[in-house]
């Protein structure tokens, strides 16, 4: 009997305390008159970086496209004469990202980034489809120093090989030297 | 009392319009009036773009839900599918024709009105039964199914809560049972369990939240309207809604004295009644979680229904001894 | 089969196999790098290490290497213990510390077989600190890049370079830790089977240059189960598309087919499918004008060519002429279109060198070896054919077979056959006898116990004297020369004393009496062995014994001129066929004046499709659907790998569409003869289903419009037509047949960009190309795995990302793929009628005709065939420009080998260097086919030839030129 009286109290409880809500603020921010704080790391539409030598990040390694759960990334790779792996096309289709930043976190080289930039509607959808000129930046977004071929062992334009981080001078294979 | 059902219906012609209009497009207002509240409570502003205060908001979304794909699953049962959303707009608002407004406003003073209104909300569960049934769906099946039992269960000791009412009243005309508040006072007094159980079947009945087990969409998407959309869905909306204000003005008929009040006019006072009680229907919703489908059931006949018939019985003991 | 116990579960596996094999074969995951399924064991790597316990009482057990560990009865193992675990972990995690930080710009990744040990391996964290050794790498030529900082040093490459391909430049230089595969020097890799080291490398140090340059992860390739167009081995084949470009080609596993290896024409001869010759749309030839070349056609509308080809079809004055290198179904259509006047497309010799080669098959005394069967055969006489270059992947083959003496030799001493060290060890230079007699040197020669070159006619006398010397009851040639009767005798005696013997020849040098000398061997060595004897013929194209089939009582393209030339023929349809190739310019050049119209059906702007009035664009293999009979006789089906684009429609398409009367009523026949053959189908694809999860349902995926005709409707007609091809609808599962109730997707599971590779067009993606009448769905949907093996698009499986997951789908390592073999052999069952009798048509000895040299054709696999040849990284591979000489020739017309010769044939003009090579008997001239404008035609009658003085010789392919520019872009210089 008594549980029973503390479950309606209980229940009474609940609704005066819902009642006293009236008299509260209202938490809402009255988008768009009022402009909302979003944090650099928010996730919001995607650029594609350059390395501090200015130089494209983007390796073309596909690995976003593989990530991206609304398949909404298509690129092909190209390679420079110096063996520069780069996108020769990269084509987001922001009608159907879902900024859920797995591109970013698949992204072996930092090229791929959100920003908090996160006004691009349009009124024709078309207009949502961004092609590489449209996505690359000048600069290095979130990461300063990365810079992915300083790291990787294929030589490129200003690394030969044996340059890279913690590389050693490349073998002489005709040596007998130890 | 001779008249036929033609004689009321040519007679209150006038008032069957203003009726339907004004219960309609109420429906439709208290999409918004929910919403709104619904904000204030969860701390946020709910509609309020579309005109002052948001209340363009009902003709915004009437434009939408008219304009929207009426779409028949091509695997329903096409005629049922059509039909089931029909039913409950009409039961609801022939329930309402036993409603006594203020003196002289209603539309047919029913010797048995409060039988016809337990028969029309009773017919409403086909509504959702059908639906749930025509669908062919898992999830509008399994809806439709909980509809049911959960109608049935309730539908029991709804009507046994109001024989309390009847029993003191002495009648089941809805107009003479207001009189005899007038008379006796309030029945919210000596029913006050009866007033209870009436409340929580109501809500079960008007499938209301936390009572909304048919539809509940965290478990099976939308219950039985998982395949309805554009008009078809609003009439189910628009039925949900005719339930709220019905329940709602048949508690200030039989617990809180109808129209009866001081100063104000009968028509006033009913109407401030039933918008207090609709107001309380959407703080429900605000407030408490939808309870596991066997707590519903065992709550309605492990303590519902005992409950309702203690009542029953304590009210008809009070009575035959006060009689003498 | 001996019984092992791994982590506690009792297992059968077959005898005389080492664990590694064992346990890949029972389905677990193990990893290896120096295995090799096709290279045994050595035990390099340590990476395959598992606990093995001497009996259930022994909890201590001992690290051993799988690979090297026999699987003995009751042998209990454990590959989860964690000791070997942690092992294996470790020498993956010292096996990586050199590994470059390279993934991303890796064309291995994603399809990477150190990637995928690393992940079973659980080395997700590198500790090693300390710096990383680095190499410079090499230009390798055209097919393969090399990035030699990504080697583990498995040893696998050098091990397939040089055991198993008989390569000699690709080495193991430099020693300890800075072991160095390559070669000397910067330079193309000679063996022709060097790409192969793209999939035989377990990361990326050897990855395929041509796709590097197009690139696209594997994951993002849709592909489909398809048949190698660039001769008539039909190896199988995995090629993959994107954005609607052929990316590349991979192998597909078919024990009795080509094993796990291709040759680099197969695997980097598609580019005609991308190439700028190709064509996409309707032509039509601009009114008046006289000499037709690409620009002065003009671009027509699809109907209109299908107008003027129903025209074409409706008249009695038309004649068509298939082709043997496209499908069955594309020419049977041709053959219905126009029943009374259909050439098979074979020139005169050519259609009588391939009923030849059908009688061969069809003899009770001939067994038709397939490809692995080659490799079991002790002895094989290779008579007239240059196999390394006219069939590559047998050359392969045969290259084993004559290894094998060392796992017989093994066998007696007790060796199993894995241990590949030992087995080398034991064998030295001990080699199965191989006979090589042909007209040239052969890359072959090098391992082959006699080699002998004479002209085509002289090789028939020899093979009939030996056959006679096996058995004298076979015809013998008279007046042989003591040296040609001493040779035959040391054939005989090598082949006496095999036991399980083997002839080779082929139709190359396009000489009946070359087939009939080894079908005569063939049947003599079959006496002594009472059995069959196994005998296969090289063909020339693809299709060429499906052609053959069809086309055995039709005109020959010499009939169908000579109507042309009287007049009785006023309109030619031409299917997939160069004529040019095949007949005298001249000649043919009249006779094309002469039509009232021409109409041309090929994928390829080719010589006859600049003389047409109407040029239809053909689909290619890549992207239809069709039936190909190997050189077993094998029907083998492949499948489009992605739709073809414009105008492109498969060769039957055009044709059934253009006469929808006659189909109508073919069908109805069809309906009644192939009622039987309907079921059949039905249980096979109900056996399948067994295995390979593939039941026939009624499912009708997306509409075939009514009255259209669909592929299997063609294959099932022409099978109903010819009873020797009845069993070709078996070759692969209907369209109705379908793998848990889906259609088998071509694309991986992994596909991206799904919607974004059509966003620049339209933001609202189309849905996918529905394919109703395949088996085959262009979509990810459905199941990758559980598939017949004539339906597997790709090799993946779960871990397994590289080609090595193919032991998933093999019943054992190396044995047949689960679900059985795929294709179906047509000619298995000897002719009814065929009698065990000798061919006696011995030719005369060769006779310089005077003046006049005797042309042979010489092959060579990097530009002889037509298709492959039209890829730019095969042109970079093929041979300057040349005509070879013997030195008495040579010296008679006052030639060195910088000059050049002068000549006529085929009705074209040739001025060409010579090569002077002694190995060519005197007396005859060596054209190289496809070489400087050779055709097969240009061999037809002796020629005149004269020295050319105002000869120039031109730029090399392989200039240093090019090698600087490609060194540029691989990082530096040679070691």
């Amino acid at each position: 009997m008594l549980e029973a009286l503390k479950a309606v109290q209980s229940q009474l409880v609940t609704l005066w305390t819902v009642i006293q809500h009236t008299f509260s603020r209202a938490d809402t921010v009255e988008y768009p008159e009022q402009k909302p704080y979003t944090p650099p790391r928010y996730r919001a539409r995607i650029v594609l970086t350059r390395d501090p030598d200015g130089e494209e990040r983007c390796v073309a390694c596909n690995l976003c496209a593989a990530a991206c759960p609304v398949d909404c990334i298509a690129l092909q790779k190209a390679e420079d004469d110096d063996g520069r792996w780069y996108a020769e096309w990269f084509r987001i289709n922001f009608s159907r990202c879902i900024v859920c930043g797995l591109c970013e976190e698949a992204c072996p080289t930092y090229a791929i980034q959100l920003t908090p930039d996160f006004e691009y509607c349009e009124y024709n959808r078309q207009n949502m489809v961004y092609e590489k000129e449209d996505l690359l930046i000048s600069g290095p977004g979130k990461y300063h120093d990365y810079n992915f071929y300083r790291l990787a062992g294929k030589s490129v334009h200003g690394k030969d090989k044996g340059e890279a981080y913690r590389e050693e001078r490349p073998i002489d294979v005709k040596s007998l030297m130890p | 009392m001779n008249d036929t059902w033609l004689d009321i219906l040519i007679g209150n012609g006038l008032v069957i319009a203003i009726l339907l209009v004004v219960l309609l497009s109420l429906a439709a207002v208290l999409i918004w009036l929910e919403r709104r509240l619904l904000g204030i409570w969860q701390d946020r502003l709910g509609p309020n773009r579309v005109g002052p205060l948001g209340i363009g908001q009902v003709l915004a979304d009437m434009i939408k839900i008219f304009t929207k794909e009426d779409w028949i699953p091509p695997f329903a049962d096409r005629a049922v599918f059509i039909l089931a959303p029909t039913i409950v707009v009409i039961t609801m608002l022939l329930a309402f024709a036993v409603v006594p407004f203020a003196p002289g406003i209603g539309i047919s003073d029913l010797n048995i009105g409060l039988l016809f209104f337990l028969a029309m909300s009773s017919l409403a569960a086909y509504s959702v039964m059908l639906a749930g049934y025509s669908s062919n769906n898992k999830y509008a099946l399994i809806g439709g199914l909980r509809a049911a039992a959960q109608t049935v269960s309730y539908e029991v000791f709804m009507g046994l809560a109001l024989m309390g009412v009847v029993i003191l009243a002495g009648s089941f005309n809805m107009r003479e049972i207001v009189q005899a508040q007038a008379a006796n006072g309030w029945y919210i007094v000596p029913q006050f369990f009866g007033f209870v159980v009436f409340l929580i079947a109501g809500i079960a009945e008007s499938h209301r939240l936390p009572f909304d087990l048919p539809e509940a969409e965290h478990e099976i998407v939308a219950g039985f309207h998982t395949e309805y959309s554009g008009m078809k869905f609003g009439l189910f909306f628009i039925g949900e809604y005719l339930g709220v204000i019905l329940i709602s003005a048949i508690i200030t008929t039989l617990f809180f004295g109808g129209w009866l009040g001081p100063w104000l006019p009968p028509l006033v006072w009913f109407c401030l009644k039933t918008l207090v009680f609709i107001c309380f229907f959407v703080l429900l919703r605000a407030a408490i979680p939808r309870p596991r489908y066997d707590q519903l059931m065992s709550f309605g006949w492990k303590v519902m229904l005992p409950l309702a018939l203690v009542n029953l019985m304590v009210t008809g003991a009070v009575v035959l001894v006060q009689e003498g | 089969m001996t019984k092992i116990i791994v982590d506690d579960k009792a297992y059968e596996v077959p005898a005389g196999n080492n664990l590694l094999h064992a346990c890949l074969s029972l389905g677990l995951d193990l990893p290896y790098f120096c295995w090799h399924p096709c290279l045994g064991s050595v035990g390099a790597c340590r990476q395959c290490a598992v606990k093995q316990y001497q009996d259930e009482n022994d909890s201590r057990g001992r690290i051993v290497m799988a690979c090297m560990t026999p699987a003995s009865e009751g042998a209990r193992i454990s590959v989860a213990d964690p000791q070997a675990r942690d092992f294996r972990a470790g020498i993956i995690e010292l096996l990586m510390t050199n590994h470059p930080h390279d993934c991303p710009v890796c064309e291995e990744g994603g399809e990477c077989h150190l990637q995928d040990m690393t992940e079973m391996s659980g080395h997700t964290f590198r500790r090693y600190e300390q710096t990383k050794r680095t190499h410079r790498n090499q230009y390798l030529g055209p097919f393969i890049n090399h990035e030699m900082n990504r080697c583990i040093a498995c040893y696998r490459c050098v091990r397939y370079y040089q055991d198993y391909a008989g390569g000699s430049d690709l080495q193991m230089l430099g020693a300890h830790h800075h072991v160095y595969f390559g070669r000397h020097c910067d330079g193309t890799l000679e063996n022709p089977f060097s790409g192969n080291l793209v999939e035989v490398c377990p990361t990326g140090v050897f990855t395929d240059k041509t796709f590097s340059q197009d690139y696209t992860r594997k994951w993002d390739l849709q592909c489909a189960p398809s048949i190698c167009q660039h001769c008539a081995v039909g190896c199988n084949t995995s090629p993959g598309e994107r954005y609607g470009r052929l990316k590349r080609i991979v192998n597909r596993y078919h024990n009795d087919v080509n094993g796990y290896f291709l040759c680099d024409r197969g695997r980097f001869g598609y580019g005609f499918v991308n190439g700028d010759q190709r064509l996409h749309q309707v032509m039509r030839r601009q009114g008046g004008s006289e000499e037709t070349t690409g620009q002065a056609a003009q671009v027509a509308t699809a109907a209109a060519g299908h107008r003027a080809l129903a025209e074409l079809l409706a008249r009695s004055d038309s004649a068509v002429i298939g082709s043997p290198r496209t499908s069955l179904e594309n020419n049977f259509a041709l053959l219905t279109a126009a029943r009374q006047h259909f050439c098979g497309g074979f020139s005169a010799a050519e259609q009588q060198i391939m009923q030849t080669a059908v009688t061969n098959y069809r003899q009770p005394d001939i067994g038709i070896p397939s490809p692995a069967d080659i490799e079991t055969a002790d002895a094989i006489l290779i008579l007239g054919e240059d196999i390394l270059n006219t069939a590559p992947v047998l050359a392969l083959r045969v290259r084993q077979a004559v290894r094998n003496r060392a796992r017989d030799l093994a066998a007696a001493a007790g060796i199993p056959a894995w241990q590949d060290a030992a087995v080398q060890e034991l064998a030295q230079q001990s080699r199965n006898p191989l006979i090589q007699l042909t007209v040239d040197n052969t890359d072959l020669d090098a391992i082959a116990a006699i080699n002998r070159q004479l002209a085509p006619a002289d090789i028939a006398r020899l093979g009939f004297a030996i056959a006679h010397g096996i058995n004298s009851e076979a015809p013998a040639p008279n007046d042989l020369t003591a040296a040609e009767t001493e040779l035959a005798d040391r054939v005989c005696a090598l082949l006496n004393h095999a036991n399980r013997p083997l002839v080779i020849t082929g139709t190359a040098l396009l000489s009946t009496a070359v087939l009939e000398a080894a079908a005569n061997i063939a049947k003599s060595l079959s006496r002594k062995l009472d059995a069959p004897c196994p005998l296969h013929q090289c063909l020339a194209e693809c299709n060429s014994l499906g052609a053959a089939m069809l086309a055995a009582d039709s005109a020959t393209l010499e009939q169908t001129l000579e109507g042309v030339e009287d007049g009785a023929i006023k309109r030619l349809l031409v299917l997939e066929n160069d004529l040019y190739r095949r007949c005298d310019s001249r000649r043919l050049d009249a006779a094309l004046d002469r039509l009232d119209e021409l109409i041309v059906i090929d994928h390829q702007w080719t010589a006859t499709a600049a003389k047409a009035d109407w040029v239809l664009p053909a689909a290619t293999f890549a992207e239809s659907e069709g039936t190909l009979v190997n050189s077993e006789a094998r029907a083998q089906r492949f499948f489009a790998v992605f739709p073809g684009v414009a105008d492109v429609r498969a060769g039957w398409q055009w044709l059934t569409a253009a006469n929808p009367g006659a189909w109508a009523a073919i069908d109805a026949v069809t309906a009644d003869r192939a009622s039987a053959e309907t079921v059949a189908v039905e249980q096979v694809a109900t056996e399948k289903a067994t295995v390979g999860k593939v039941a026939v349902g009624k499912v009708a995926v997306g509409k075939v419009a009514a009255g259209n005709v669909t592929i299997d409707a063609v294959t099932k007609a022409c099978a109903a037509s010819q009873p020797l091809l009845a069993q070709i609808v078996a070759a692969a599962p209907p369209a109705e047949a379908r793998s848990q109730g889906r259609q088998v997707p071509r694309m991986p599971h992994r596909y991206s960009g799904r919607t974004a590779i059509r966003a620049h067009i339209n933001v609202s993606e189309p849905k996918q190309t529905p394919d109703p009448m395949s088996a085959l769905g262009f979509t990810m949907e459905g199941d990758p795995t559980h598939l017949p093996p004539a339906l597997r698009p790709s090799t993946w499986a779960p871990g397994w990302n590289s080609n090595q997951s193919i032991h998933k789908f093999q019943q054992e390592v190396n044995g047949e793929l689960a679900g059985g073999p795929s294709g179906v052999r047509l000619l298995d069952e000897p002719a009814a009628a065929a009698a065990a009798t000798w061919f006696t048509e011995i030719p005369p000895a060769f006779r310089a005709a005077g003046d006049k040299l005797q042309p042979v054709p010489l092959y060579h696999i990097f530009g002889s065939e037509e298709l492959s040849q039209r890829a730019e990284p095969i042109q970079a591979r093929r041979p300057r420009d040349y005509i070879a000489l013997h030195p008495d020739d040579a010296a008679r017309l006052q030639v060195c080998s910088s000059d050049g010769i002068s000549f006529s044939a085929a009705g074209l003009e040739f001025c060409l260097g010579v090569r002077i090579t002694a190995a060519l008997p005197a007396g005859v001239i060596g054209l190289p086919m496809g070489i400087g404008g050779l055709t097969p035609a240009a061999l037809a009658t002796p020629l005149t030839v004269t020295k050319a003085f105002d000869w120039q010789p031109p730029p090399s392919p392989g200039d240093r030129a090019v090698i600087a520019s490609d060194l540029a872009a691989n990082g530096g210089a040679a070691p």
